[in-house]
């Protein structure tokens, strides 16, 4: 369970998130849409503890962010926005280096590794070094690496962005995956289509606010008529009005 | 704890695997040594040339003073009567342009002054700014005002007169310095080789756990995870550590190897420098390593591409030069109040080492408390500026 409320950051002048508040149920996939610049990055890299909200609360898992960041951290797996790997260490390597800096012991980490690798179907690159990784090779080893300490809560900025189809519908059946374990996925996209087929909650934001939320079937009973796009264009439209 | 080393290690293996890095390892190792050897090999073969080799000096002017050329044939000195040279100009213009390093212009009135109440004239022509040539000259000059003195005894004698009566004051030199001070000044250069392959061994990886890491886009997950930021920062510190000390250790063999090599006995060096003084001087200037990991991670901090902090490191790696170039210049001797300002101190001591003299213990510690003082200012510095937010960049 992510819960934040009242969340504001500025960077400089610009104020990048406005009293944001939303939750993301266990067991469910939450999915943060929204335009270019509308806070999107900020709001995940608040609640995976690398920036500091201004104002407002955060929780994961029942823990505080702002007080206790490294209880968090461990209950909490982040795949940002174009993961780099380190070029020179083979998947296997990447993925246990995370698991070592976890505390993992290297017997149950040497199991979780394999068993990762076998999911995900790494077989291939496990022992290759990561410098001549294709896009959709460098995302699954990321995945990996942040799954890698088993964690209840899943955060993933973009995880679909440069992926080619076959490798985005893999991607999809894992996440799925996750959420029939009970684990709660917090993702952000800007594609409307991937946040349709996915998730089963949706929270629209807009220059730093939340215009919308709700599952995609309560929305289409709220707007009648409306497809999914539209109501994202309404919303979206709407907070550029109140801001001009 | 563990953190830190995982940390560390990674950082290690990771770089290990990188042909730059082998690069950057073994550059201190094979460059200093080398230039070092071709500077010695000169040094020796300049000196022994100007000592017994033939000097052959173009002459004009010869036929005035027969019995001044054959003085000086006499102490190798080959007064050269076949030559382009017409005037004292043309001497000058070939001088300067470096063809000849000295030309010898005997007077055309030399013999008839000779016999005279003047004093007949020679004139050498040479370059003062050529340090090459300023042991021929000295050579030539020394010679002719032999000859002058000896004529001008056997005149005093001739008229009755104690020469000894021209010579109230007679000065003794006594020269102290022994060969293995001698040879110090030299070696002093090595201390700059030795401190500039430290900063050298770590540069990549300062670079690289730092800018790269974030030009590389691996710096924000890293940072989800649940280690403390210090752990992360101190544990690539450490490995750049490793790595500074490991290219300072090859850096000593090397130059051991290399020195041992060397026919410094023959310009009168005598070098101790042997596997015992390489550990020495490797227990001496290991602090450092610390103090150049914490500096360049603090600078690589504020950039925000590998190229970017290479530029800058550039600078870095010349900061240990300027104590050395002061102290070169001046020709500070080992102090207290100077012992903690680090690289110039690490320099005074290894000095003193291959001096062969005793080392101060209180300068020692001195030295080796201050200078890790410093490298845990800098490192806090690299901790608090890598808890920044602005870090990701």
């Amino acid at each position: 369970m992510i819960e934040i409320d009242g969340i504001s950051k500025s960077f400089g002048a610009v104020r990048a998130l406005d009293g944001v508040g939303f939750e993301a149920k266990d067991g469910r996939i939450t999915g943060l849409l929204g335009p270019n610049g509308a806070g999107k990055s900020t709001c995940l890299r608040i609640l995976s503890t690398v920036l500091e909200a201004d104002r407002g609360t955060a929780r994961v898992g029942g823990i505080d962010l702002k007080s206790s960041p490294l209880a968090a951290r461990r209950v909490l797996g982040v795949l940002p926005h174009s993961s780099g790997l380190y070029q020179q260490l083979t998947g296997r390597e990447n993925i246990e280096y995370y698991g070592r800096l976890h505390g993992l012991g290297e017997e149950p980490l040497a199991a979780r590794v394999d068993a990762l690798i076998e999911r995900l179907d790494l077989g291939a690159i496990a022992n290759r070094k990561a410098k001549g990784f294709s896009q959709g090779e460098r995302t699954k080893i990321a995945l990996a690496r942040a799954l890698v300490h088993d964690p209840q809560h899943l955060l993933l900025d973009e995880p679909t962005s440069g992926l080619d189809v076959m490798a985005t519908r893999h991607l999809r059946d894992w996440l799925r995956e996750l959420r029939a374990q009970g684990r709660c996925v917090l993702l952000s996209s800007h594609v409307m289509q991937e946040v349709e087929a996915l998730v089963d909650e949706l929270v629209i934001i807009a220059a730093g606010r939340v215009t919308l939320t709700g599952s995609p079937s309560e929305l289409r009973q709220r707007f009648p008529g409306h497809s999914l796009e539209e109501m994202f264009v309404e919303a979206v439209r709407g907070t550029e009005q109140t801001a001009a | 704890m563990s953190a830190l080393l995982t940390v560390c290690r990674k950082e290690i293996i990771e770089t290990l695997r990188e042909r730059r890095t082998l690069f950057s390892l073994l550059l201190g190792p094979l460059f200093g040594p080398i230039l070092f050897t071709v500077l010695i090999n000169v040094m020796v073969s300049r000196n022994l040339s100007s000592q017994d080799e033939v000097l052959e000096v173009p002459t004009l002017g010869a036929e005035h003073a027969p019995n001044l050329i054959a003085f000086l044939r006499a102490r190798s000195i080959q007064p050269l009567e076949k030559h382009e040279i017409a005037n004292v100009e043309d001497a000058a213009a070939l001088v300067a342009t470096g063809v000849y390093d000295v030309v010898l212009v005997i007077d055309d009135a030399f013999d008839k002054d000779f016999g005279t109440d003047h004093a007949a004239r020679v004139a050498l022509v040479f370059d003062r700014s050529k340090n090459r040539a300023a042991s021929r000259v000295s050579r030539v000059r020394g010679a002719v005002e032999g000859y002058g003195q000896q004529i001008g005894t056997l005149r005093l004698v001739a008229n009755g007169v104690d020469p000894s009566l021209l010579r109230p004051l007679v000065v003794d030199e006594l020269d102290v310095s022994t060969p293995a001070s001698r040879s110090a000044l030299m070696l002093g250069v090595l201390t700059y080789f030795l401190l500039f392959a430290t900063l050298t061994g770590g540069l990549h990886l300062a670079i690289d756990t730092t800018a790269g890491e974030r030009e590389r886009k691996s710096l924000e997950p890293l940072l989800t995870l649940p280690v403390p930021r210090a752990s992360l920062i101190v544990g690539k510190m450490t490995a750049t550590v490793c790595y500074m000390l490991a290219s300072l250790a090859l850096t000593l063999v090397a130059f051991t190897i290399a020195l041992k090599q060397m026919p410094l006995e023959q310009i009168g060096m005598s070098s101790t420098f042997g596997f015992a003084t390489a550990a020495v001087a490797f227990l001496l200037l290991a602090p450092f390593a610390p103090l150049g990991a914490a500096l360049m991670t603090t600078v690589a901090s504020f950039t925000k591409t590998y190229r970017e902090a290479q530029t800058y490191l550039t600078f870095v790696l010349l900061i240990p030069t300027l104590p050395l170039a002061f102290a070169t210049m001046l020709n500070i001797e080992p102090e207290r109040k100077l012992m903690w300002i680090p690289s110039l101190s690490q320099h005074l001591l290894v000095t003193t080492l291959i001096k062969d003299q005793p080392l101060t213990p209180a300068f020692v510690a001195l030295s080796i408390g201050s200078t890790l003082a410093f490298g845990a200012l800098l490192g806090w510095l690299a901790v608090r500026l890598y808890r920044r937010e602005a870090i990701l960049g």
